[in-house]
């Protein structure tokens, strides 16, 4: 059984229960086991525009415990995949950097070798489970569910990162996913625009707007429901839709799922162990009856 | 006339190169103004304020104050679209960034980087999970978490990162002003 470190991040844990809850389960039907790393920590992302160095050492810190591990990473949210992978990147090609950071970690007893990988959920499930392998576990095929594919910003971008895994301007990987599962993919307009979740500190309405026209897009498309890979995007798509319709107005009512949720009921999981009770926009979403 | 002329004599031909020394901002000159991330941004698409073009010429015509001082530079939301497309490199994302680690600096701290750093120094990380979270895990049968913040605490000690978010670093104060939020 393959094994990786599972880096959750600072959203997952409390936020997205739901996503890591199905990730967890749905990896050990699948044959990879997620190992928890104490020292992971958060990833730098949120202070990257406070100060670089700052943020660098704190991905750097995470990429050491999964050195000394000697396990590759697993995440879950697309904000850190792209900090973690980009830290791991420069921190592995340009010595200069890598002195610098290592000076800093050298107070803490640590030392960047670059031994390990930084992988996304979905994207460990393209490249390590493959997408004929799943196609094969899903008992429970979500025939006939029209899924509105997102794939959101850092799964894909900086494309340079991520070693041509998948295109930044028209992707495939999702789409080929879901219909692994026996659901199918709906196209809508705008498919690549970002949720607004980065600055929905900074400009609540401007992130809202950008949300609005995403949910917007789906409903036109008639999709039955959207799928996520990124806990930031399910906040702006799921938690915070009644806001959106609050804020900026229309009635949407486009149910999103974390990806793993789908895949485990597919697997054969019920929908109250892929807790699809955390789910807030409710819809009429009628998934096949779970069997094992 | 929508907005005042530029003040020539107030440009500062280095602020390109302090940026340029930035990590993230190295390429900001490869700019040829083809205005390709703003047509791209989908903030820019709600939001008339944030106009990363006009932010990159700006800065290279050396309108330190105008650029450090301002509210837009905060208003990236770092979906890279623009950085796929940008035919020159510039690297718009990350130079959003190297612009906001100098605006830092120079005093003017958007709250909401204050509030991370506060939060990471109090808790180590960006949520806090105490008894509450974890009793909630537990019902999920997913492990316990354990704050850890004391290695955070000590990196934000060694990089001085709380007084920079608390404009105690600033040089020469440049940016006065309370940014509103």
């Amino acid at each position: 059984m393959k094994e990786y470190a599972l880096f959750l991040g600072c959203t997952v844990p409390v936020r997205g229960l739901h996503y890591e809850v199905s990730a967890r389960k749905t990896a050990e039907k699948l044959g990879v086991r997620l190992l928890d790393v104490k020292e992971f920590g958060c990833c730098g992302f949120p202070i990257e525009g406070a100060d670089h160095l700052t943020s660098l050492v704190m991905s750097a810190m995470s990429l050491c415990a999964a050195e000394r591990a000697e396990l590759e990473i697993v995440t879950l949210c697309s904000a850190c995949t792209a900090t973690l992978t980009k830290a791991n990147k420069v921190l592995k090609e340009d010595a200069h950097v890598r002195e610098e950071v290592n000076k800093v970690l050298e107070g803490f007893g640590e030392k960047f070798k670059g031994t390990t990988k930084v992988r996304h959920f979905a994207r460990m499930l393209v490249e390590e489970v493959g997408v004929a392998k799943i196609r094969e576990a899903a008992v429970n095929p979500l025939a006939g569910i029209k899924i509105a594919p997102h794939y959101g910003c850092h799964y894909l971008k900086p494309s340079e990162i991520y070693e041509g895994f998948d295109s930044p301007e028209r992707p495939g990987t999702l789409d080929k996913l879901l219909t692994a599962i026996g659901a199918t993919p709906v196209d809508y307009e705008e498919k690549l625009q970002c949720c607004g979740g980065g600055i929905l500190g900074v400009d609540e309405l401007t992130a809202l707007k950008m949300t609005q026209q995403k949910l917007q897009h789906i409903k036109d498309a008639g999709a039955d429901a959207m799928t996520f890979i990124c806990p930031f995007c399910a906040v702006m798509y799921d938690s915070n839709q009644k806001a959106v319709e609050a804020k900026v107005g229309g009635k949407y009512g486009v149910p999103g799922f974390y990806f793993p949720q789908l895949l485990g009921l597919a697997l054969g999981f019920t929908p109250k162990e892929m807790a699809l009770e955390l789910n807030r926009v409710k819809g009429a979403v009628k998934f096949p009856e779970g069997k094992k | 006339m929508a907005e005042d002329t530029i003040d020539t004599g107030q440009l500062d031909p280095n602020f390109k190169f302090e940026i340029s020394k930035q990590p993230g901002g190295e390429n900001i000159r490869n700019c040829f103004q083809c205005g390709t991330c703003s047509g791209t941004c989908p903030v820019r698409a709600l939001n008339d304020k944030y106009n990363p073009r006009r932010i990159i010429r700006m800065a290279l015509l050396g309108m330190r104050k105008d650029v450090l001082c301002s509210d837009f530079i905060w208003l990236c939301s770092t979906c890279y679209a623009c950085h796929e497309r940008c035919p020159q490199s510039v690297r718009i994302p990350d130079l959003m960034m190297a612009i906001r680690n100098i605006a830092i600096r120079e005093g003017n701290v958007h709250p909401v980087y204050k509030a991370y750093v506060d939060t990471l120094d109090l808790h180590g990380r960006l949520l806090e999970i105490g008894e509450f979270e974890n009793e909630k895990r537990r019902k999920y049968n997913l492990p316990e978490f354990k704050e850890d913040p004391e290695r955070v605490r000590r990196l934000f000690a060694v990089t001085e990162i709380k007084a920079k978010a608390e404009g105690k670093k600033a040089t020469d104060k440049s940016c006065k002003t309370e940014v509103s939020k």
